[in-house]
């Protein structure tokens, strides 16, 4: 079989395949619940009783989605520029410390800078944490993947030192657990008496200004030129490394966010267990939303969705909520080649 | 103990060679899917699915060998998945490979969570035990260290010594490295480099899976969610560090293995009380970082490493 470009893709060709890659999900997801033996529509209606079925279920999806949107951000900012970005679970981490160490009050700050200054400096830690590998790999071709996924390894056992050391909560009991932000650290909630805070606006606010970046700005052009073609980009006079350089602060700054919304908005401490994988969660997100900012925001609400209703519906049908997990991974690949397909007509030969 | 004792003592090379079993492997599996051309990075997957696989294979009252060659089948189909989305689809193999490491892992957790509904702990097996070869593992230091190892680890030795001869000394060797390197020359001798690649991840996907099912019917007895613990990507490295050369592949894996085998020994002396023992683990990762480093401008990468080939395209 050969690949064979389509000229002007029809509408139906454009839609179709996307649409098959969802039902083909849906028949791995039924395949799977059958096996556990639970009935799939019951197992469906609970997922999505669960994700939307009341006003707290509903604001539990939005939460989950926060930080999904900022690391689906950061993979789409990097994937974009071909800049593989596979470590926004340490950089959503060292938003986090960075966070945990101004909001705790170590420099001692003004309570009206106190946010802002958290903020920023979760993104400079984000960005810095990816500035290494994104040197290593345009100063000596390190291939990125390989080095931002060991760090993530790395920066984990890093932080489950500073819990044990340095920024153990002393009267955390003995566990490794930062101690509690101070009140001027956390982000305020969105809507008073509703549980949802404001790092979900800013998660929208975020994918806004990514999106006017991406169309708006020369930054935006240049990393879609480098993603496109790195060497003709260059031939064509633009500075391919520094323009690297700068997805890489973006990506990074994008996922330390993440890290910053989740301690100062919903938990206001420190664990391990901040982040259940949402770094890689955010590659699917990214990839569901091809890369597209604002369709980063849809993508993330609906694998929230998954997720969140897969944990009710876990407890309620006994189907193990590792459900959600397969779901999404198989999205992924059945979407990819989906959009293939929109792209090209197989040939045999 | 000293660093000298530590370095002059059998169990410390014994251990050396266990913790590099599972590494062999899976660097093999790796190093011949990328000399065929394809990045595989669904590897630290295939090594969750091929662990789970011959141990609940095993538990369920297959011979260990027959555990093994049920994880080499999982780690087929896994690579079979990865191949025919990276190779006649040419789909990019991070994306690919990213997507196939959490569907086989989450594959093998809600399996564990559905053939095992109710258990707190995982049950145990019997797992390989070493075999104490004749006369040679009666030698002073080598004996103990190297001939004295579970039936595994031999096959490990044999497999990378195979892999070598194969790649080197075969037609289909030569097809397979050709492909890595210039696939249209292949296809102009009227050979399939779409079947070449796809037979290359396959077989090393599953020699992945039987790295990973060392773990859990070898090196341990039970299995555990993080037990494969960045594994792969660390192989990944190990196949940059060995230049895609099965030989020093293997080398590679008995150094930093030697080195994880240090670190853990480092941490019962005087230094482990100083210093965190995070930094003691965190050592293989940036081992591997280093390697790859260091090697980044040293090492021949195969030219059409991750470059997908279309027929008629020139």
């Amino acid at each position: 079989m050969r690949l064979e470009p389509i000229a002007a893709p029809s509408p139906a060709r454009r839609i179709v395949p996307p649409l098959l890659a969802l039902l083909a999900t849906f028949a791995v997801a039924t395949l799977l619940a059958l096996i556990a033996g639970g009935y799939p529509f019951a197992v469906f209606g609970l997922i999505v009783k669960g994700a939307f079925g009341s006003k707290f279920a509903l604001l539990e999806t939005l939460n989950s989605a926060t930080p999904l949107i900022f690391t689906g951000l950061a993979i789409a900012v990097a994937f974009r520029a071909k800049l593989w970005n596979i470590g926004a679970e340490a950089q959503l981490y060292a938003g986090a410390v960075l966070t945990v160490v101004l909001g705790t009050g170590a420099l001692g700050l003004p309570a009206y800078l106190m946010l802002p200054l958290c903020a920023i400096a979760a993104m400079f830690a984000g960005a810095t944490l990816l500035l290494g590998p994104a040197l290593l790999k345009t100063r000596l071709g390190v291939d990125e993947v390989v080095t931002t996924l060991l760090f993530n390894f790395i920066f984990l056992l890093f932080v489950s030192y500073l819990l044990e050391g340095p920024l153990k909560d002393p009267m955390g009991m003995g566990w490794p657990k930062s101690a509690r932000l101070l009140p001027e650290a956390r982000l305020p909630r969105l809507v008073e008496g509703l549980r949802l805070h404001w790092g979900f606006g800013l998660a929208l606010i975020a994918a806004l200004l990514v999106w006017v970046i991406n169309t708006r700005t020369t930054l935006g052009y240049e990393m879609r030129a480098v993603g496109q073609n790195a060497e003709a980009a260059g031939f064509a006079g633009i500075p391919v490394t520094k323009v690297i350089l700068k997805t890489a602060l973006l990506s990074g700054g994008l996922a330390g966010l993440a890290g910053f919304s989740e301690v100062s908005g919903l938990k206001g401490a420190l664990t391990l267990d901040l982040s259940p994988g949402f770094g890689y969660t955010g590659i699917v997100v990214a990839m569901l939303a091809l890369l597209h900012p604002l369709g980063v925001v849809v993508a993330a609400l609906f694998v929230a969705a998954i997720f969140v209703g897969a944990d009710s519906m876990s407890r309620a049908a006994g189907v193990p909520s590792y459900i959600a997990d397969i779901m999404l991974a198989s999205a992924l690949l059945f979407m990819v080649l989906a959009i293939l397909l929109t792209k090209f007509r197989v040939r045999r030969d | 103990m000293d660093l000298f004792d530590i370095l002059l003592s059998a169990s410390f090379w014994a251990a050396a060679i266990r913790i590099a079993s599972p590494l062999i492997f899976a660097t093999l599996g790796e190093l011949i899917c990328e000399r065929a051309g394809v990045l595989n990075l669904g590897i630290e997957g295939i090594m969750v699915a091929g662990a789970f696989a011959g141990w609940i294979a095993v538990w369920a009252g297959l011979p260990l060998w027959g555990g093994v060659a049920v994880a080499m089948l999982t780690g087929m189909m896994l690579g079979l998945v990865h191949s025919i989305l990276s190779v006649p689809f040419g789909l990019s193999q991070h994306v690919v490979g990213i997507g196939l490491t959490l569907l086989a892992t989450s594959l093998t957790f809600y399996t564990y969570r559905v053939v095992l509904p109710e258990v707190s702990s995982p049950p145990k097996i019997t797992a390989f035990q070493p075999y104490e070869i004749p006369l040679l593992s009666d030698l002073p230091l080598v004996g103990p260290a190297l001939f004295s190892q579970t039936p595994l680890t031999y096959a490990g030795f044999i497999l990378a010594a195979l892999t070598a001869l194969v790649l080197y000394r075969t037609p289909l060797g030569l097809a397979v490295r050709a492909a890595g390197e210039n696939p249209a020359a292949v296809a102009a001798q009227g050979l399939s480099v779409t079947a070449i690649r796809m037979g290359a991840v396959i077989v090393g996907s599953g020699f992945m899976a039987v790295g990973g099912a060392f773990l859990t019917l070898s090196a341990f007895d039970s299995f555990f969610f993080d037990m494969v613990n960045g594994r792969g990507w660390i192989c990944i490295a190990l196949v940059v560090f060995g230049a895609w050369k099965p030989g020093k592949a293997v080398m590679g894996a008995i150094l930093f293995a030697a080195f994880d085998a240090l670190q853990i020994r480092l941490q019962q002396t005087g230094i482990g009380a100083v210093v965190p023992y995070q930094v003691f683990l965190m050592l293989p990762y940036f081992l591997s970082i280093l390697a790859l480093v260091v090697m980044s401008r040293r090492a021949e990468i195969p030219a059409a490493l991750m470059v997908p080939f279309n027929k008629g395209e020139r």
